[in-house]
Formats: structure tokens, sequence, C-alpha cells
């Protein structure tokens, strides 16, 4: 090791080759805006990380070998199995595990710092001392935070908010807590108190907790999102409190990624980010319960596939409760039937159909479907007039016209997939039951709507079975 | 490095992201997402970095468990977004389009074709 170690961290030449990496990683990123460069750019991208943690690991300040070698054998064992094991429906929950321990590991290195910069008895400098409390504090809420994403995600924990009463209270005067003990280690800084410090690390871990808890399962794509900016300005900041240029950019673009996908997963939800995390949606739903009993038209397997066989373009909206039905590969069977057929397929997605951004564009290119049907909202809804069928499979609320027409719904101005502009609408459901909104969908009483009552896995096999026999 | 610098690095950064990023389309934001999530296990340098000054067994703890943190977001990320962008890919793909469209396309024509490969050529 000391043999290899030579190398001052501040030099010219590791900052270069920092440079060479984040350079990498934003290359790579800009590859990854077409699914034919994609693949590339994610291997330029780990040949970056490749350059960064081997000229790091060249510098003279690396010490405890041994130590360094244990951590990156257990972590690669995790990410090896990890990786390879997940079902493309438990991504959400990868993602948020992966947020978790990003921000985790932000802050125990700002924790490991700030020990190390305290003990030495002089005055911590601010501009260290700042990035190393912001660090810490967005750490922690990030890894606490994303436990309770990936418990809600995986079932482990109730998705429903949990919530009780003054707990907006609560979490405000915990956040002014966290603030103040900062403030109070920041003015200490000659000789800061660990015991403040560990109260705050601990403080920024039950806001965490708490901040997540309330908050419904389906607000989960804006949650994750929102952690994984978190976890980025986490990595900034303690590139700041390191004096680490590879850290600060790549920290910085992770961050921005995040923002820029919070941003959209709301403006598709059409709730503002404070709506989101203040109000758990689940707690509108039960006042909206009373529905009216109106007449639906049901049809089965055999109407369905006539419908379809004899269209010439055919659109297949898919929700969530696709993914929950593992619906994709049976759905992308009755798409190959029809394709053989010469009927025109395409997939209108949502961008919160799945539990994640791009979620179901992921399943549905597990199950093989072209990348080229699969269309965005605002590329399938001025084709929406020109289809023969629109079919709805496990989708709700997304599709609900309410959400144009009905000023007062609390749906009221959310973008929807618009459907019910196509020529037909068959919705294959379970039952009338109302989506996450709990408000009642005026697609399915339309006239030019079929309701075909069943598990979306086992009629889109059925129809594709009556369709082959047409 | 000056903080005045650092913030310069930081502001910049910050638009190269939105720049590039929103560039990166709705269908692949997943695999963003998990690129993301790896690019973000550049703090393992950090615990690299703190760890060889680390002189009780707390510091070390940490150092480590910052470490494998850091190696499972770096293995993890990138690989699981490799397995992700395969399957835009489509390898298998491209012998169903050869077959089965191919035949339906020659049959209009009225020629009972069997070798759609020869035609083309």
């Amino acid at each position: 090791m000391t043999l290899l170690a030579a190398l001052s961290p501040n030099s010219d030449f590791v900052t270069a080759c920092y440079i060479v990496a984040f350079s990498l990683f934003i290359f790579g990123i800009r590859q990854g805006t077409h699914p034919r460069t994609a693949r590339r750019g994610n291997l330029i991208a780990a040949a970056g990380m490749a350059v960064a943690i081997a000229i790091t690991l060249s510098t003279d300040v690396i010490g405890h070998g041994v130590l360094i070698l244990i951590g990156i054998l257990i972590g690669t064992a995790v990410g090896v199995v990890a990786s390879l094991r997940v079902q493309m429906t438990d991504m959400p929950q990868m993602v948020a595990l992966y947020n978790g321990v990003g921000g985790g590991a932000a802050a125990l290195i700002s924790w490991s710092e700030f020990r190390h910069v305290s003990a030495g008895g002089s005055s911590i400098p601010l501009d260290i001392f700042v990035p190393i409390l912001f660090s810490t504090v967005i750490g922690s809420v990030s890894f606490w935070g994303s436990n309770i994403a990936f418990g809600k995600l995986q079932a482990i924990i109730p998705s429903r908010p949990v919530q009780f009463p003054g707990q907006h209270i609560f979490n405000g005067l915990l956040l002014a807590a966290i603030l103040a003990g900062c403030i109070v280690l920041g003015i200490d800084h000659d000789s800061p108190s660990q015991g403040l410090y560990i109260a705050v690390l601990i403080g920024a871990a039950v806001l965490g907790n708490l901040f997540v808890l309330p908050i419904g399962g389906a607000d989960m794509p804006v949650v994750i999102s929102l952690l994984n900016a978190f976890t980025g300005l986490a990595a900034a900041a303690a590139g700041f409190a390191l004096d680490n240029v590879v850290l600060i950019v790549a920290g910085t673009l992770v961050g921005s990624s995040g923002t820029i996908l919070t941003l959209e997963m709301s403006r598709a939800m059409n709730r503002s980010i404070s709506n989101l995390l203040f109000s758990g949606f689940g707690a509108v739903s039960a006042s909206a319960g009373e529905r009216e009993e109106r007449p639906v038209h049901s049809i089965g397997p055999e109407d369905a596939a006539i419908k379809l066989g004899y269209a010439d373009s055919v659109v297949f909206v898919p929700g969530y409760g696709m993914a929950v039905a593992q619906a994709q590969h049976a759905v992308k069977e009755l798409a190959n039937e029809l394709e053989k057929r010469g009927v025109h397929v395409s997939y209108a997605i949502h961008p919160v159909a799945g539990r994640m951004p791009g979620h179901m564009n992921v399943l549905l290119a597990e199950a093989d479907v072209p990348y080229e049907q699969l269309k965005e909202m605002d590329e399938i809804n001025p084709e929406m007039p020109q289809m023969d069928v629109a079919v709805v499979i496990g989708a709700n609320d997304v599709t609900n016209p309410a959400a144009k027409d009905d000023p007062n719904s609390p749906i009221a101005g959310m973008p929807i997939i618009e459907v019910d502009q196509a020529k037909e609408v068959i919705v294959i459901k379970r039952s009338l039951s109302p989506g996450f909104a709990g408000i009642d969908n005026d697609l399915f009483y339309e006239d030019k709507t079929s309701m075909l009552f069943a598990d979306a896995k086992g009629a889109a096999s059925d129809i594709a079975a009556k369709v082959e026999e047409l | 490095m000056s903080l005045m610098t650092e913030i310069t690095i930081f502001v910049l950064a910050a638009f190269v992201g939105f720049e590039v990023i929103s560039k990166v389309p709705t269908t692949l934001h997943t695999p963003l997402m998990s690129q993301t999530n790896a690019i973000h296990g550049i703090v393992m340098l950090g615990g690299l970095i703190v760890i060889g000054s680390a002189d009780d067994t707390l510091e070390k703890v940490i150092g480590v468990i910052a470490i494998a943190f850091g190696t499972i977001n770096i293995v993890g990320g990138f690989m699981v977004t490799d397995r992700m962008l395969a399957m835009f890919g489509g390898r298998k793909r491209k012998p169903k389009t050869e077959s089965e469209p191919s035949t339906n396309r020659v049959a209009p024509d009225g020629a009972p074709s069997d070798q759609p490969g020869e035609s083309g050529q």
C-alpha cells in the first residue's frame, strides 16, 4: 500500500483524473438520451467511476487498506446479488434502498470528518463545517426516509398514510430544533459539542422517518425522486467539506436529476411538492365515498377479441394494476396476436403509471415490447381520436376525463391519457372500485366504453386466445 | 480550492446537469435514476479518504460502513442499469420482426413467396 500511496490528494494530477472522471459521468448520462446508446453510456460512466476510485486509492491519505478491502468486498457482494436478483416490478424498492445507502454513506462520512476536524482542538473553518452539517442532516434524513419508502413499497409497513394529530407541527418544530442545533454548533465552531452533533444526527433520523410515513403509496414516485435529489446534494456537500471536485460535480448531477424528476412527477400529478409532502392524499379519498349506481356495458373476452382483431389501430393504456397482476407478458402476447393480423399496436404511458419515474416502460421493455411502440402521454394524446380501440389495463385515475371536465374534481387539472377521445374503449378491471384518488371514473359509463371484469393477466391471455381463433 | 471556486463549480455543474438530464426521455427515467444512484456512489471516495485518518474503533466502523454503502451504490447501480438497458435494446426482437410481419407483407401481392430473403436480394 505504501508503495502505491505516493500522490497528494490535492496534486494537479489527481485533480486532472477527477476532471476526466466527471467528464465521463456527464458524457455517460448524455448518451442515455436514446436506448441505442444508453447502455454504452452506462459503461462510460462506470469507467469514470473506476478512474476516480483508482486515483483516490493511490493517494497518500489512504490507510487501513484491510478495512477498505472489507468495505469494498461487502459492498460488491451485496450490490452484485441485489442487482442480479431484483425483479423489475421491485425496481422502486431497489432505488429507494440505493438512495438510502447513498444518503447514509454521506452522513457517516460527515460524522467521521466532524470527529476528525474537531479532535485537534483547533477551530473548524465554517466553509468546512457548514457543508459537514448540511451533509449530516440531509444524508441522515435521506437514509431513514428511504428506508421508510422501501418499507412502504415492499408492504412491510402500511402504504396508507400514517398520521398522528399535530404531526406537521411536530415535524416543523423538529426541523426548527435541528436548524437551531446546527446554528449553535456553527457559532461554537472553536470547540463544537460532540453531544449536540449526535443530537442533530438523531433528530435528522427521526425527521426522515416522520416525513415519509404520512405519504401514501401512490405518491412514492415523487418521494423517491426527492430523496434521490437529497442524496445528490448530500454528496455534493461532502465534496465541499473534503475539498473534492469530483464529489461536488457528481453529487450536483445527481441532485439535478432528482430535482428534474421530482418536478416532472408532481406536474404529472398536478400537485405541488408541498401539497404532496404535507397532506396524505389517501385522507381525501375517505370523504369521496358516496357513489351512485350507474349502468355499464359489460363484455366478455370473445367480444373484446372481435373489437380488437378487426381494428386497424389499438393502443394499450397500462397502469400499476397491470404490473401488480404481472400481466405485461400476457399483454405482449395479445399484442403479438394482433400484430399478426396487421393491427397497429402502441402503448400509452402516463408519467405516473408505475411506482417510480419510467417504471412502466421498464416493465414493458422486460416483456420485449419494442421501444418505438412506447408512447409518452404528450405524444399519444393528439393521436387518440384516430385510435380504433383503447384498452385500459389496471389504470384508473390517469384516464379519468373528470380531470379535464370537472373543475371540482379532486384530480382537476391533472394531465391524463385521453382515452375518451378514442373511437372505442375497453377497460379491463376486476371491479368498479375507484382508483387511488377515491373518485368515480366517468369513462366507465360512457357509451363507447366496454367493461371487461376480470384479472388483467387472465383476461389478456383469454383475449389473445380468442383473437387467434378469429 | 477556495470556497468561491467550489461554489462556481457547483453552480455550473447544476446547469450542465439540468441541460443534459432534461434531454433524457421519460421512457428511460428508471434507468436514469439507477444510473444516478451509481454515480452517487462517488461518496465512497469520501469514505476512502476519511478512513485513512481513523484512529478509534468507532471511526473505523463508520468508515467501513460508508465504503460498503458507497460500493453497493456503484456496483449495484451500474449493474442493474445495464440489465434494464439491455432489455430496451431488444436483442430478442430482431428474429421475430424479420420472420412474422415480413411474410404478412408479402402476402397481399398474391405471390406465395416462402423465401422473403431471396426476394429481398
